[in-house]
């Protein structure tokens, strides 16, 4: 094991060359959002692309850490490398977080081909955090053959999740009564595969009906992806072997439908410039916040001299003056 | 929101390595060190020493919590230390709590544990003292 210590210069190759601890350290860094990480990233940018990225994503509960636990296992079986982030919430209190799904993804952590990383929203809405995006790209580059994402259990509102994986995976859970009924709407238009986790509960019937109705319901043209519905019961690894097949089976799909594979890339890749466009702006009026010039025009609104509408703009039109 | 939350968080790693089953003290201090804006990674229970170093690898934390009550603090806790050391991680540091003999803190403490927090020990100095050892880490 080299001794020499990480720094801009070495962590890279050493990412590239598989190294856990420089990859966790990239990682941390950019958790942490510092400036020295972009050039970093953009140089890693270009061993990209070879990765399948699935995400699971589904209400608190529903038992998305045994599962993704059971799909690395079946993964693994079949071969495969696997990186695992696993999306917890921070507190919006203290900032804190306990990052607890690796409780259920203990058996993994001698396995060489695998890399599970615990990461907070930090504030971040949508299911995953800022700095999810580039964590992929750090697997990746390490040669992981899939990557398992597992958003936070926010309910109806992880969208940010479709645009980064190639395959979404949405988990349900009977019992649940009119929640199902609420849900629909958001469930249908993410999923690529619909799964309905603890399938041994009462309500499993319905709930599969009201599944299957609602996919029958859908606009599909003969050319889409129709989602299938997986029953599964994760704590005793039934119905892992379906879910991997159809996970495989969706992946093909799209291999083979390039027109739909494109949109699926352009719309990642698009999401992302805009995202990391927006850190920077926000940056950039962060560090505005400081500046004379803002405190004058803060001066004038306090005496309603002129409106906040007015003052934005005004320090707006400096900034990118400057940029010029 | 709270303005005292850092920009940077520290990570820390609350692990139970060998084979006791009781993950209160763990729990309370994992909880009391997220209410002080600390990401805190659990690792669940009966973890080796190697499982243990390897997620604090992959997780990039500061430092690693040990709690045991098992009496096997004398091999766990050193292990843990010297597994560090072999993987370059040595920057990693370690510390303990539980039922620790008062004879056994100083022979842990040579073998490079950096404090161990006995029954009875209140969550905000183990806070204070896990602040300042990760700001040092970090200057």
């Amino acid at each position: 094991m080299t001794k020499t210590p990480l720094n801009t210069d070495n962590i890279i190759q050493r990412v590239l060359d598989k190294d856990i601890r420089a990859a966790g350290r990239l990682m941390r860094w950019v958790d942490d959002d510092l400036d020295k990480v972009k050039p970093l990233l953009a140089q890693l940018f270009e061993h990209t692309g070879h990765a399948r990225i699935i995400g699971i994503t589904g209400n608190p509960g529903a038992g998305k850490s045994t599962l993704v636990n059971q799909l690395i296992k079946e993964l693994r079986q079949r071969g495969k490398t696997v990186g695992c982030i696993a999306v917890d919430p921070t507190s919006p209190f203290s900032g804190g977080a306990i990052l607890g799904d690796r409780v259920r993804m203990q058996q993994h952590a001698l396995d060489s081909g695998v890399f599970i990383r615990s990461v907070a929203t930090r504030g971040n809405l949508g299911g995953i955090s800022r700095s999810t995006p580039a964590i992929v790209h750090i697997l990746d580059a390490m040669k992981f053959d899939v990557i398992l994402i597992e958003t936070v259990g926010v309910g109806q509102d992880e969208v940010d999740i479709v645009r980064l994986a190639d395959t979404s995976v949405v988990l349900n859970v009977p019992g649940l009564g009119d929640d199902i009924q609420a849900s629909k709407a958001g469930i249908l238009e993410i999923a690529d595969l619909l799964v309905i986790n603890k399938a041994d509960r009462d309500g499993m019937q319905r709930l599969r009906r009201e599944l299957r109705t609602m996919i029958e319901l859908g606009d599909f043209e003969e050319n889409d992806w129709k989602p299938p519905v997986i029953e599964t019961i994760a704590t005793s690894s039934q119905g892992i072997d379906n879910l991997a097949d159809a996970i495989f089976k969706h992946l093909e799909w799209l291999d083979t439908h390039q027109d739909q594979k494109h949109e699926v890339e352009l719309e990642r890749h698009h999401h992302y410039i805009g995202l990391v466009a927006m850190g920077e702006i926000e940056r950039i009026v962060q560090h505005e916040r400081a500046s004379e010039r803002w405190s004058e025009q803060l001066e004038k609104v306090r005496t309603r001299e002129i409106s906040p509408y007015e003052a934005a703009q005004t320090l707006l039109s400096y900034i990118i003056e400057a940029k010029r | 929101m709270s303005q005292s939350t850092p920009s940077r968080n520290y990570r820390v790693l609350i692990g139970k390595p060998g084979l006791d089953g009781h993950d209160r003290g763990a729990k309370v201090i994992a909880r009391a060190l997220r209410d002080a804006g600390f990401e805190v990674i659990y690792s669940g229970l009966h973890q080796t020493p190697e499982m243990l170093v390897n997620i604090a690898l992959q997780e990039d934390v500061d430092c690693i919590g040990l709690s045991i009550l098992s009496g096997a603090h004398n091999t766990l806790m050193p292990d843990v230390v010297k597994l560090l050391n072999e993987q370059g991680a040595s920057d990693i540091f370690v510390f303990g709590g539980g039922i620790i003999p008062d004879e056994d803190i100083p022979k842990l403490k040579d073998q490079g544990v950096l404090e161990i927090f006995t029954p009875g020990t209140s969550t905000s100095d183990v806070v204070e003292f896990l602040t300042k050892a990760c700001e040092k880490r970090h200057s």
